[in-house]
């Protein structure tokens, strides 16, 4: 009975507070909270998402752009033509573009944002996305013509990322602290170590947004974050820290989970080059002793998809090859044994800061356990593990999430960290890097999936999830994460 | 006097250079590249080195310790790496919520210590002085940072009279700036004034029991008036010690709390500059740290002599 009487009192309650919502006017402004502060503003010139998870789409635009569902599309650029042989690309410049500071976007600045970036002493963290580009010429104010050296299927999907955005000749020497572009927002002020806000751009040339103004706030502490959340500090959490707490959200009326997809995959990566794991068996041996979705469950509190491959599901060309690496801890035994080693053995595990790699290297390396395998986890920051693991290459195993959008172009690179070295697998990348037809791209694709699956190069666990909350009033925020961005044009509040 | 004088400060400068030292290199030490850990994993080398040389971080570790040192003599403390902004407006615009932070805490566990410790004295032993010192220990056990989640629970979360973090500016007022430090002074005052209370208690019963303490009762002051007059002056005395020592660690110390309220305080940004081997940023912020304790225990000394004839005579 009193349970009875506290629902209808708490549903009338609700419906009551719903009503005097749809009643108030539309809020104009937005607080969007993060967990890591952007060293500086430039996305051109720093790996730092944080970066672009701010000015991404809102102060700065390129050529072409991610959409919230991944696909790319005409951004600054309004169309474009591809020569025959698919190394000359002629972009049609949108008309009446301007930069914040009033000056006029044109050839000339896309000219000089691209030739910026593949110059010698460029600071570009992504210089081998425009590693193809032989020359960019300013055909009239409103045409780029790009002649690439050899054709690339993938130079359209290049040129949406952060680092490939146009920046003007005019404003680029301070354009750390002081952003100036062509996006809907412009920048407003940045209290460093708290927030940064931005504001609506009244001369943007696409349609008005419906927020005039923005304020990123910084916080990193995940019991931090649950707080703000809760007391209604803030209204959006992009990347929400602790996965634990979001049931609790879930559960209030007040609050909105969006749980999507990420490009992140998450590996065991594995030193190929260090014995016993240059053995294919042991390799083998580590893909079936792991149990994905106990770690999935543990770390992630249910929170990601399981992979078999270094691919993202979400994506049209995406093999579910989870069937070769099935838990089966009785054939990682028996395959060690087969290797010469019935006693297991010994190794590392270097455990980068975030969660899914602290929490999922603990349960990893207690699977690794029960088939005699000894990994003794280090625990490192990220300037440490970019030292040591990355560039040094000193370790045995290590636990990290790949973010970059389609990069199993890695795989042909011998001296990356996890050092695979195939031919075969090199000659599938030069294939697809000429090829251009979708169709036979996609079975490129697939069949570099399948390679790296049955080579067991690392142990693949799961894709990343991208875990958000917000108000339930607010609309229009990417529920995926093709790159990081949020992109402030398409969010409103619902009236 | 002077002598004294010139001897401290000779042990000062002294102690600063040593400071100096074994902060350029136990920072240096650190394994991790700012430069690689800023571009991430698939820049190229030649970005690298771009990158390096632009930082100045190709010279040698000599060359960039005297480069340091010699742009600290002039006030120069250099440039974030990361942020690209000089670090002394980095550190100025910080300490404007550290340093109030600081104050706010300190005198807001001074305010309980006071009472709570002349409170317990006077009753030592009886219900009230157990009753203090049973919550003095559980202060000093309990960690700031645990209040400091309680504190948002209960006033940002359910009661919402306090943002659960961050810090508004000067530029709203006085204030909304107070209020918006409110929570974290408290989460750090409480565990201060536990220690305090309990130093402010010991120090009066080590008053109480002296002979001029006898002798005052015996000239007719009551109990009360005894410990008012001639007690709590005379047992100020290692209280500001304390007090002092404390208000060094409140402005060091505060890293945690200033995770905690997500505050654009010296610990955060020490915090994140560690993590992103802005080196240039920790060594100057923790030598500026390092300088501010020393000068005060410098100042210190000087005042204990112009107080103390003892002590001078001794050097």
């Amino acid at each position: 009975m009193t349970k009875f009487m506290f629902r209808t009192i708490a549903s009338t309650l609700a419906v009551g507070a719903s009503l005097l919502a749809t009643q108030a006017l539309a809020r104009s402004d937005i607080t969007i909270a993060m967990q890591l502060e952007p060293p500086h503003l430039d996305p051109t010139s720093a790996a730092a998402q944080a970066i672009d998870s701010v000015v991404y789409t809102n102060i700065f635009e390129g050529l072409t752009r991610f959409m919230g569902d991944g696909s790319v599309v005409p951004g600054l650029a309004e169309s474009w033509e591809i020569s025959e042989d698919g190394t000359v690309y002629t972009f049609k410049l949108r008309d009446g573009v301007t930069f914040h500071d009033g000056t006029t976007m044109d050839a000339e600045d896309v000219k000089f944002s691209l030739d910026r970036a593949t110059a010698e002493d460029s600071a570009n963290a992504q210089k081998a996305l425009f590693a193809g580009i032989d020359s960019v010429e300013a055909v009239d104010p409103l045409t780029v013509k790009i002649t690439l050296a050899e054709p690339n299927g993938n130079f359209l999907f290049n040129l949406a990322w952060g680092d490939a955005v146009v920046v003007a000749p005019e404003s680029v020497e301070n354009i750390k602290t002081n952003p100036v572009g062509t996006g809907a927002y412009t920048f407003g002020n940045w209290v460093q170590g708290d927030s940064i806000t931005l504001i609506r751009n009244p001369d943007y040339w696409g349609d008005q947004p419906a927020l005039e103004t923005a304020t990123f706030k910084f916080i990193s502490d995940p019991t931090a974050a649950f707080a703000a959340m809760m007391a209604e500090d803030v209204d959006v959490f992009d990347n929400f820290p602790a996965p634990e707490n979001l049931s609790q959200f879930e559960a209030d009326p007040r609050f909105q989970v969006l749980v999507g997809s990420t490009e992140g995959e998450t590996i065991l990566s594995t030193n190929n080059k260090q014995p016993p794991f240059d053995d294919i068996l042991v390799r083998q041996a580590l893909a079936h002793a792991i149990d994905r979705q106990a770690i999935i469950d543990g770390a992630m509190f249910g929170y990601g998809t399981p992979i078999g491959t270094h691919f993202a599901p979400h994506n049209p060309a995406y093999v579910d090859l989870t069937g070769q690496s099935v838990y089966d801890p009785e054939k990682a035994k028996a395959l060690l044994a087969e290797a010469g080693f019935e006693n297991g053995f010994e190794t590392t595990l270097h455990l980068p800061p975030p969660s899914y790699a602290r929490r999922g290297g603990e349960i990893t390396a207690a699977q690794l356990a029960e088939v005699g395998i000894t990994a003794e986890i280090i625990n490192v920051e990220w300037a440490q593990w970019l030292e040591s693991v990355f560039k040094g290459k000193e370790f045995g195993l290590t636990i990290v999430s790949h973010t970059e959008p389609m990069d199993i172009g890695i795989y042909a690179r011998p001296d990356y960290y996890f050092q695979y070295d195939s031919t075969d697998f090199q000659a599938l990348m030069d294939a697809l890097n000429t090829t251009t037809d979708p169709e036979e791209r996609t079975r490129l694709l697939g069949e570099a999936q399948r390679l790296i699956s049955s080579d067991y190069v690392n142990g693949y666990l799961f894709q990343l999830a991208k875990l958000g909350v917000a108000k339930a009033g607010v609309k229009g925020l990417w529920e995926n994460a093709p790159t990081a961005a949020i992109d402030l044009t398409q969010i409103s509040w619902s009236e | 006097m002077l002598r004294y004088a010139l001897k401290r400060l000779i042990s000062l400068l002294v102690s600063l250079s040593v400071a100096s030292v074994v902060i350029f290199a136990v920072i240096e030490v650190a394994p991790g590249d700012p430069a690689s850990f800023m571009l991430g994993v698939n820049a190229q080398e030649d970005t690298l080195a771009a990158l390096r040389s632009e930082l100045g971080l190709d010279g040698s570790k000599m060359q960039r310790y005297f480069n340091w040192v010699g742009g600290m003599l002039v006030g120069d403390f250099g440039t974030s790496y990361t942020y690209r902004t000089p670090v002394s407006q980095m550190i100025a615009d910080r300490m404007w919520v550290s340093l109030p932070l600081a104050l706010y805490a300190l005198m807001l566990s001074t305010l309980i210590a006071f009472p709570a410790g002349i409170y317990a004295a006077a009753r030592r032993g009886k219900p009230g002085d157990l009753a203090v010192m049973g919550a003095t220990q559980l202060g000093i056990a309990v960690p700031n940072f645990w209040f400091a989640m309680m504190l948002v629970l209960i006033f940002a979360i359910n009661l919402r009279w306090f943002n659960a973090g961050g810090f508004v500016g000067w530029g709203e007022g006085v204030l909304p700036g107070l209020h918006s430090l409110t929570l974290p002074a408290v989460a750090l005052a409480l565990p201060q004034a536990a220690i305090l209370a309990r130093v402010m208690r010991s120090a009066l019963l080590d008053i109480l029991s002296e002979d001029f303490m006898r002798t005052a009762r015996a000239k007719g002051l009551s109990r009360r008036q005894a410990l008012w007059r001639h007690g709590v002056r005379n047992a100020l005395i290692p209280v500001l010690t304390i007090i002092g020592l404390q208000f060094s660690f409140l402005l060091a110390g505060s890293i945690i709390i200033e995770q905690v309220f997500y505050l654009p305080g010296l610990g955060r940004l020490v915090f994140q500059a560690i993590s992103a081997r802005d080196l240039i940023v920790v060594e100057s912020v923790v030598m500026l740290l390092v300088f501010a304790v020393i000068t005060v225990n410098f100042l210190v000394d000087l005042a204990y002599a112009a107080v103390d004839p003892r002590l001078r005579s001794r050097s």
